[in-house]
C-alpha cells in the first residue's frame, strides 16, 4: 500500500494549500486518506476523477487534492456533481459531504440523487454536528444528545442517513467509520466501482465541538468508541434486536443493479434521433 | 439607571431581543451570524426568554417558519448573513407583501464566490428590492438600540413591515464593546405588547397570500411601496421618542463634523466610525473642510435628508461595500446620484468600491480617498465607480 508520505506527495496540493483548517485530533484527514488509498488502489487517473463539495468542514476537503475540484455552496454539491456527470459522463464523480450538507440544508437533493440512480459516488461524513459553524445540531445529532443549539438535549429524531438513502433509492450502500479505515478504504473502492448512485456513510469524530459538548472526551476516546459500537453487516445478521442496540452496522449494507440515469439519458437521446429519421 | 456593560454585541443583540419578549424565533447557523442564535436558544433553555426556539434545515425554512409564526401574530425574529441570506431571497418578498412586521439581523458578510466569510454589504444589496425597511448600525450600542426600535417600527400599524437590521460580521458581530442597557420596565414601556392588525385565527379566519390577478397587482405593488416610503415619518417618530427617553439619538441621515464643509465622505456601517477619525485628522491637523454622512436608514432611501445633510458641499465620495457589476456606480453611490440628479447647485460624486470580502478600509484610506474625489471633482472626471485599494 502506498506510504503516508508517497499518498501526500501524489495527490495533495501540500506546497500550496497546506497547512489545513482541521482542528487536531480531526476525523475528516483520516477519511479523506482511506479515499485516496482506494483510488489509488482502483489506479484510477487524477484528472479523471471530479471532487466536489459543499460547505463545511468536510467541504474543505476538495480544496488540499489535486484532481478536478468543485468547492459550490451549502447543501448544493449533489446538484453541481450532477451537472457535471451529465456533461462529462467519462468522469468519475466523488462528492464529500458532510451530515448538515447532504441531510438538511441539501437533504431534498440527496434523496432525488439516490431515485436518479446517476452515477457519482458520494461520501457523507456523519460527525452528528455542523462542525464548522460551531456545533449546532443537525439532523443526525442522535436523540437526546447536546448541540449549541439544544443544551438540554436534541427532542427531535436522528436520520438513518444508510436506511434513508437506500429508500430514497441508492443502488450501493456503505457504511464505516474513521476508526475502522482499512474496512472503509474497500467500501470506498467498491462504491467508486459501482455503476449507479453510491452512497458510503461514515461514522467520524468532531472532539472540537460533538466531542466537547456531550462529554465524549477526546478523538481517541471518541475513536475507541467507535471500535467498540460498530459491528460488522455479517456479524449482525446473526445478533438478535437487543444485541444490537445502540450498535452501528458496517460494511456493504446494499448492492444492487438498477437502470443507471447517464445510460438511461444517451438511450432516450438515441430513441428521440430514430424518430426524427423514421 | 441604565447599567454598562462590555459584552460582545452579538450577545447585546440577543439580550435587545430578548427584552423585546419575542415569542418565536427560527434561524439557520451560518457565520457570523451564530453566536446571536445559539444565545437565544441558550436563554430559551434557561427560561429566561419565553419564546418558541425554531432551528430549522435552511435559510429558506426559517424565513419561511418566521413567515409562519408572524402571520399567526407572534412577535418573531431571526438572523442570518450573506447565502443565508440569499437562499431566503424567495420568502423575503413574501413578508412586506404579507405585511408581517418580522426583525432580522444581518451580520453582513461577502458572497461566494471566491467563497469569503468575511465582511462587506454584496448580502443585503442583493435583498435591495425586497421591500423590507434596511438600518446599519454603526457598533455594538446601535446595534442593540436598533434592534430594539425595529420591533416598535415595524409592528407600527401605519407600517406593518419587516425590517433588516445590519450589522459588519465579525468587526461588529465579534468584537467585545461597552453597551448601556436598558431595564426591562423601561423596555416594556416603549415597546408594548404586539397587536397585529390581522392574523391567522381560526375564530376570525382571514386568507393571506393571495393570487394578484393583472386587475389587481399593481394596486397591491403600489400600496405596498407608499407604506413603505410613509414608514420613514415613523422611523423618525421612534428614533425621536427613543431619545426622549433614554437621551440616545438617531437620525436616519447621521453626519460627523459636517457643517460647512467643502468635501464629503458618505458611508454605511461600522466603517463610519474609522471614516470620523479620518475626518478629525484632515480637520485638526490638516485644516481641511472635509465632513462626514452616515446613511443609517438605506430602505426607504431618505431622499429629503440625504439632499439636505449634502446642501452646499462641492464634492462627495460615496464609498460602497458591494459591487453592482457593470452598474453605473457603486449601489449607494447611484441611489445618492440619482437623488441629486437636477438639484441646482448638486455637488460632484464620486463612486468608490473599497472593503470588499474583508479587506481593510483605513483611516489613511479615507485621507486619500478625500484627496481623490477633490482631484477628480476639479476636471469634473465622468466615471462610473473606482475600486481602490486593489492590485492590478
Ligand atoms: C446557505 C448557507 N447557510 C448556512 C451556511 C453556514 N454553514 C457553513 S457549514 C455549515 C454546517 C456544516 O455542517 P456539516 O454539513 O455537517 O459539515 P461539517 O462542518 O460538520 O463537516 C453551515 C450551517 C452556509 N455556508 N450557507
Ligand atoms: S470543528 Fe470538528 S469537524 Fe470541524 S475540523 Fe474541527 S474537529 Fe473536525
Ligand atoms: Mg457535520
Amino acid at each position: 500500500m502506498i506510504s503516508n508520505s508517497e499518498l501526500v506527495k501524489k495527490y495533495f496540493r501540500y506546497n500550496k494549500k497546506f497547512p489545513h483548517i482541521w482542528c487536531p485530533g480531526c476525523g475528516i484527514g483520516t477519511i479523506l486518506g482511506s479515499m485516496l488509498r482506494a483510488i489509488d488502489d482502483l489506479e484510477l487517473e487524477k484528472d479523471d476523477i471530479a471532487f466536489v463539495s459543499g460547505i463545511g468542514c468536510t467541504g474543505r476537503a476538495p480544496v488540499y487534492v489535486d484532481f478536478n475540484t468543485l468547492h459550490t455552496t451549502h447543501g448544493r454539491a449533489l446538484p453541481f456533481a450532477t451537472g457535471l456527470k451529465l456533461a462529462r459522463p467519462e468522469l468519475k464523480v466523488i462528492v464529500a459531504t458532510g451530515d448538515g450538507d447532504s441531510t438538511a440544508i441539501g437533504g431534498n437533493h440527496l434523496i432525488h440523487a439516490c431515485r436518479r440512480n446517476i452515477d457519482i459516488t458520494t461520501i457523507i461524513f456523519n460527525n452528528y454536528i455542523y462542525g464548522m459553524t460551531g456545533g449546532q445540531y443537525s439532523p443526525t445529532t442522535p436523540h437526546g444528545d447536546k448541540a449549541y443549539t439544544c443544551k438540554l438535549g436534541n427532542i427531535e429524531r436522528p436520520f438513518n442517513i444508510s436506511a434513508l438513502v437506500e429508500a430514497a433509492g441508492a443502488t450501493f450502500v456503505g457504511r464505516s467509520t474513521s476508526y475502522h479505515t482499512l474496512q472503509l478504504k474497500n467500501i470506498i473502492k467498491r462504491a467508486i466501482q459501482h455503476k449507479g448512485f453510491s452512497v458510503v456513510e461514515v461514522i467520524t469524530h468532531c472532539p472540537t465541538t460533538y466531542g466537547r459538548i456531550n462529554r465524549k472526551g477526546g478523538a481517541v476516546e471518541m475513536l475507541e468508541w467507535q471500535k467498540e459500537v460498530a459491528v460488522d453487516r455479517e456479524k449482525a445478521a446473526k445478533m438478535s434486536p437487543e444485541e444490537l442496540e445502540g450498535k452501528i452496522v458496517t460494511g456493504i449494507l446494499l448492492e444492487r443493479e438498477l437502470p443507471e440515469f447517464c445510460e438511461q439519458y444517451d438511450t432516450i437521446i438515441e430513441k428521440a434521433q430514430s424518430l426524427d429519421k423514421g | 439607571m441604565a447599567k454598562r456593560v462590555g459584552i460582545e454585541v452579538s450577545l447585546a443583540i440577543s439580550e435587545a431581543v430578548k427584552q423585546a419578549k419575542v415569542d418565536a424565533v427560527a434561524a439557520y447557523p451560518i457565520t457570523p451570524q451564530t453566536h446571536i442564535v445559539e444565545h437565544l436558544s441558550e436563554l430559551v433553555a434557561d427560561a429566561e426568554l419565553d419564546a418558541a426556539f425554531i432551528p430549522v434545515e435552511s435559510e429558506h425554512s426559517a424565513m419561511s417558519v418566521c413567515a409562519g409564526t408572524a402571520a399567526a401574530g407572534a412577535r418573531t425574529y431571526t438572523a442570518t448573513s450573506s447565502q443565508g441570506l440569499a437562499l431566503m431571497n424567495e420568502i423575503l418578498y413574501i413578508i412586506p407583501a404579507l405585511r408581517l412586521p418580522i426583525v432580522m439581523t444581518i451580520a453582513n458578510r461577502a458572497l461566494s464566490g471566491p467563497i469569503s466569510i468575511w465582511n462587506d454589504h454584496s448580502d443585503i444589496m442583493g435583498a435591495r428590492d425586497t421591500g423590507w425597511i434596511a438600518l446599519f448600525a454603526e457598533n455594538g450600542q446601535e446595534a442593540y438600540d436598533l434592534t430594539l426600535q425595529s420591533f416598535k417600527i415595524a409592528e407600527d400599524h401605519r407600517v406593518l413591515l419587516p425590517i433588516s437590521v445590519n450589522i459588519d460580521g465579525f468587526t461588529l458581530s465579534h468584537v467585545i464593546e461597552p453597551h448601556e442597557f436598558l431595564d426591562q420596565e423601561e423596555v416594556d414601556a416603549f415597546l408594548p405588547e404586539y397587536r397585529p392588525a390581522v392574523q391567522l385565527n381560526p375564530d376570525q379566519p382571514v386568507s393571506m397570500g393571495m393570487v394578484g390577478v393583472p386587475e389587481i397587482y399593481a394596486e397591491a405593488k403600489k400600496c405596498q411601496d407608499e407604506v413603505l416610503k410613509n414608514s420613514e415619518a415613523v422611523i423618525k417618530e421612534v428614533f425621536a421618542e427613543f431619545a426622549t427617553r433614554f437621551g440616545r439619538e438617531y437620525r436616519v441621515v447621521e453626519s460627523y463634523r459636517a457643517e460647512g464643509a467643502e468635501t464629503l465622505l458618505l458611508t454605511m456601517g461600522s466603517v463610519s466610525e474609522t471614516a470620523m477619525e479620518a475626518i478629525d485628522i484632515l480637520r485638526d491637523r490638516q485644516q481641511r473642510s472635509v465632513g462626514l454622512i452616515r446613511l443609517r436608514l438605506w430602505r426607504p432611501f431618505p431622499v429629503a435628508e440625504l439632499r439636505r445633510a449634502v446642501a452646499g458641499c462641492r464634492r462627495l465620495a460615496v464609498l460602497d461595500r458591494a459591487v453592482s457589476f457593470g452598474a453605473t456606480g457603486g449601489p449607494v453611490a447611484e441611489e445618492v446620484r440619482s437623488a441629486l440628479y437636477g438639484i441646482d447647485g448638486a455637488p460632484y460624486v464620486g463612486s468608490f468600491i473599497a472593503g470588499l470580502g474583508g479587506r481593510d478600509i483605513t483611516i489613511d484610506d479615507f485621507i486619500a480617498l478625500a484627496g481623490q474625489v477633490e482631484k477628480m471633482a476639479e476636471t469634473n472626471e465622468i466615471h462610473q465607480y473606482k475600486m481602490t485599494g486593489v492590485r492590478e
